[in-house]
């Protein structure tokens, strides 16, 4: 999609623009794919809340049964997989899409018809997973679904089915995502954009693409076997028929592992951002950040059997890794010192937007510190799978990517829609959710401790369990309360006229906000000049009011919509379905009903790809003209 | 700077919770009150993280807390700080120091894991015992008296145990938080071995640690650890033929519908949890709590929580592959609850 800079070659196609719904289905705007994947992405994120409301209710008291052992166990798993793909994971994606292509001066990603088939593999495949709550039973082996639990001997109904295929079809969205921003990255920057000139939110979200481009296809293979074993009698991870089940438990962790950093890298990105920027100040020690950040990503791919010091894998094992997961702690600490010397002798404004910025940085150090903890091994055997563990991934989930999470939507919600969010209710969902939060996960590392393992459905009466669960209880309410008072936020803002500044904050320093909020189609009318690090702030320092252009205004070259993305993902979908139900389904004719429904949505898929390279598409020009006329009327 | 006043007062705050989390929780579950070697150990190493990460912590609340107050922007402040790209020495410092500190844990955490991972399993001195976990259910089997038990490992106090971890069906993982931390039991070959011991006579409670199932968090069993000679009075006693109940029609009734699946003494098949002494166990299907002076709805005497788990199993513990394998008449239920009652061991004195 590069652009042709030649005036002669400046013939329109007659394209066909959509408008209305139609818009949405066929976008390949990377900023209309930011607001979808928030929005899907908020909902699940609203689903998966729902489901740990439900959780803690079950927990209040002792020998509760508001919901079945059974539903219990669906809840929790669905929780987990819910939060973390189809929440956490596509919220990134949203700020990454909103962000990454403003931040390094280029008009779109270098592949936005993939952007788009990214995002529809992502929701049918978590629309599907979601579906298995109305067909018979949600998954409830776990979102780290071991087996032996998850294979068919013990987990006879389609709940299992659902994750593995739903988690393939949203994986591929990720994956493809993943590889998008990696080629973006390395390829559209704007001239003098060098690597160590690129803002933290994009050496994150860089490094972050790069974990998926490695982790992903270990979970791949993973769900790949186990759907084998469940649909077609394989025996990967069956230990009746040879099969090994704690195989299951590194492939899964190989991948799960590095997701971890996947969903914390944006995050801390996010903090260096609002930080720096309500700091008025630079980013203290930027290159040491991206080393940190590098790092990170690469010692993330070395610490799997962390999660496993009880599986077995015996002593020298044990030692070495926990030896390397103690070693994250040193590139951690480095960025939490960045941070807090970032502040120090700046300007801090306290705006909601950097509120939840500050309350990550103390927050997420209790979850390291935890985490240095839960990796000396034999200490560790007392903490595996207990409360303790889950009071700290939620420290680092919750109290490090939410809050980076929501901290990126305050800050960038103006570049996003055009409307500032109101400060006010800013704060009050600050500090709700900041109180809930701690008062729901901090007491959980005491239940731990005292014995209470994690993923039971009840507790029994006089263990001393009772008090602390009703606290966690009352926090997670708290939580929620906070979440109500975002989605009243953001209802309010969008009936406020469309008027955000395109520096709203008035001391950003990258290039996003040197154009209008919201942005173009085509984002930037010329290419700019980056001269440094902080490009827009050194402008300004050097007295000009904006970026200097890199080239001459001419017409830009734009991707052209296509439904083809949508399509392709609805096919996967059926498929989907038809293999999942092809044993109970009976036949048609002498053909089983299931794989000829798979087989349609297959051809679907297909039939969409070759559609795809058949069919020439040229894209079309937007002309000088309808950029000055855009100029004159901002101006 | 009066609010350095609060950071002060919160020190020995954080320092007394320190102390008090030593000794809190109950004495039969809680990490915190270990009651065995093994326990102790992993809690020592526990403390020296808590006290270094505490370090840590302090250290970043108070720079965080000063800078926040100090460096906050006052209405209508249009300067600009100085911009700052960083600075090697701080840069070193918070490097080497978190090094310093890792070395400090790493080398003790290296110590014990190879000290905990000492194999017993030919040691003559140490009691055998292999686990085998059940859903949700756990089987205890003492190779060299050549007995099985279930839901209740007795052990001699003061001797050490050492286990042999598996599973029937799915993970499972066996956990007594004051003796010991956890180690997963795995189907098939991957068997797993650990060590513990109870120097003080008592009952620790122990738990599943493993998703397994709709009643995983109800798997619990329990560790009664007594004096050497109760021990061997107990390996005797259980090896001891056991009489069917009088009444002939509960006698066949229990024959029936009971022995198919499970053993008392030399009758009865060993396929699921062997009742042998089952009167004088702490718990029924390791929830019930078994006592003459119930307090909660989890606890009934022997016989009510007999009568209960046989009636409906699926109530008590749902999931369990007892539910709906039988049907007992009232007074078959009565009868077979009272025998069960009865069927005691007495070990102790």
């Amino acid at each position: 999609m590069k652009e042709v800079p030649t005036l002669a070659h400046a013939h329109t196609h007659t394209v066909k623009r959509y408008s209305g719904i139609m818009d949405w289905l066929t976008t390949v705007d990377h900023k209309k794919i930011g607001i979808l994947y928030l929005i899907t992405g908020g909902f699940f994120f609203l689903v998966g809340g729902l489901e740990a409301l439900l959780i803690r209710i079950q927990l209040w008291k002792p020998l509760n049964e508001f919901v079945s052992a059974g539903t219990f166990n669906e809840l929790l798993t669905m929780h987990g997989t819910t939060m973390i793909f189809l929440a956490a994971m596509p919220m990134i994606f949203a700020l990454m899409n909103a962000v990454i292509p403003l931040q390094i001066g280029a008009r779109d990603v270098a592949f936005p018809f993939l952007n788009a088939l990214g995002f529809w593999t992502f929701l049918f495949g978590g629309v599907l997973l979601n579906v298995s709550w109305f067909a018979g039973g949600a998954p409830d082996a776990g979102w780290t679904s071991y087996a032996p639990l998850a294979g068919t001997t013990y987990n006879g109904d389609h709940g299992v089915d659902y994750y593995v295929i739903g988690l393939q079809i949203a994986g591929i969205g990720t994956l493809i995502g993943g590889i998008n921003f990696l080629v973006t990255i390395i390829n559209m920057r704007a001239p003098g954009m060098t690597f160590m000139r690129m803002p933290m939110f994009t050496w994150a979200s860089f490094t972050t693409s790069a974990l998926i481009l490695f982790a992903f296809p270990a979970l791949t293979v993973g769900l790949v076997a186990l759907m084998f074993d469940r649909l077609f009698d394989a025996n990967f991870f069956d230990p009746s028929g040879g099969g090994n089940a704690v195989l299951w438990e590194h492939i899964f962790w190989i991948f799960g592992h590095p997701e971890v950093y996947i969903l914390i890298l944006p995050a801390f990105g996010i903090i260096s951002e609002v930080v720096s920027t309500f700091s008025r100040k630079r980013l203290f020690g930027y290159s040491s950040m991206v080393f940190a950040t590098i790092l990170i990503g690469f010692l993330g791919f070395m610490v799997w059997a962390h999660h496993m010091f009880t599986t077995g894998l015996g002593p020298v094992a044990n030692a070495l890794f926990s030896i390397a997961t103690m070693l994250i702690a040193i590139p951690t600490g480095i960025k939490i010192f960045n941070w807090l010397f970032t502040m120090w002798g700046g300007s801090i404004k306290f705006t909601s937007a950097n509120l939840f910025a500050i309350g990550f940085i103390p927050t997420f150090v209790m979850g390291g510190v935890t985490g240095v903890m839960l990796a000396a091994a034999p200490a560790d055997f007392q903490y595996h799978d207990s409360y303790f563990v889950v009071a700290h991934f939620h420290y680092v989930i919750v109290g490090g990517l939410i809050l980076g999470i929501f901290s990126g939507l305050h800050y960038w919600w103006p570049k996003m829609f055009g409307r500032v969010l109101n400060e006010t209710l800013g704060k009050l969902t600050f500090w709700t959710f900041f109180i809930g939060f701690h008062m729901t996960f901090f007491i959980q590392h005491f239940l731990g401790l005292l014995g209470m393992p994690r993923r039971i459905w009840t507790y029994l009466d006089g263990l001393g369990f009772n008090e602390m669960n009703m606290i966690s209880t009352v926090g997670a309410f708290l939580m929620g309360l906070g979440t109500i008072f975002f989605l009243l936020n953001v209802t309010v803002t969008a009936f406020k006229p469309k008027n955000a500044a395109a520096d709203p904050w008035e001391d950003g320093r990258t290039l996003e906000w040197t154009i209008p909020s919201p942005p173009p189609e085509y984002n930037f009318i010329q290419t700019p000049l980056v001269r440094g690090y902080d490009a827009y702030w050194k402008e300004k320092m050097d007295g000009h009011t904006e970026m200097t252009p890199a080239e001459p205004i001419g017409p830009i070259h734009m991707p052209s919509g296509s439904i083809l993305p949508f399509l392709m993902s609805l096919g996967l979908f059926i498929a989907g379905f038809g293999f999942m139900y092809a044993p109970d389904w009976g036949n048609l004719g002498s053909l089983n009903t299931g794989y000829i429904i798979g087989a349609i949505g297959l051809l679907i898929t297909f039939g969409c790809m070759i559609t795809r390279s058949v069919k020439p598409d040229h894209g079309f020009h937007i002309e000088v003209e309808e950029l000055l006329h855009d100029k004159g009327g901002k101006a | 700077m009066k609010r350095w006043q609060y950071v002060k007062r919160l020190a020995p705050l954080m320092a007394m919770m320190v102390l008090v989390l030593a000794a809190c929780g109950r004495e039969d579950l809680s990490t915190l009150n270990p009651q065995g070697p093994v326990a102790e150990e992993q809690f020592g190493l526990m403390k020296l993280a808590i006290i270094l990460m505490s370090i840590v912590i302090v250290v970043v609340f108070a720079i965080s807390l000063f800078v926040i107050i100090r460096y906050r922007r006052r209405k209508g402040d249009k300067t600009i700080p100085k911009q700052v790209e960083g600075n090697h020495k701080l840069e070193i410092i918070w490097t080497v120091i978190p090094i310093i500190m890792l070395i400090i844990l790493g080398v003790p955490t290296v110590q014990s894991v190879f000290n905990l991972a000492k194999d017993y399993s030919k040691d003559p001195e140490a009691v055998q015992v292999i686990v085998t976990s059940h859903q949700y259910w756990w089987e205890f089997e003492y190779p060299e008296y050549g007995i099985k038990t279930s839901q209740e490992l007795i052990i001699p106090k003061g001797k050490t145990i050492s286990i042999e971890a598996k599973s029937a069906d799915v993970l499972h993982s066996f956990w007594v938080p004051s003796l010991a931390g956890k180690i997963d039991t795995n189907p098939n070959s991957n068997v797993n071995t650990m060590y513990f011991s109870a120097p003080k006579e008592g009952v620790y409670l122990g738990k599943c640690a493993e998703l397994c199932g709709d009643s995983h968090g109800l798997m619990d069993f329990k560790v009664k650890s007594v004096d050497q000679s109760s021990f061997d009075r107990w390996v005797a006693a259980i090896q001891e033929p056991v009489a069917l109940p009088s009444d002939p029609a509960i006698a066949a009734a229990f024959e029936s519908k009971c022995l198919t699946c499970h053993a008392v003494g030399d009758l009865g098949g060993p396929a699921f949890p062997n009742l042998t002494g089952i009167g004088s166990r702490q718990s029924v299907g390791g929830i019930l709590i078994n006592t003459d002076d119930p307090q909660y709805s989890n606890e009934g005497s022997t016989y009510d929580n007999l009568y209960r788990w046989i009636k409906d199993p699926e109530k008590v513990k749902p999931g369990n592959q007892m539910t709906g394998a039988y049907n007992l008449t009232e007074q078959e239920l009565k009868g077979i609850a009272e025998y069960l009652a009865d069927l005691k061991l007495n070990y102790e004195q």
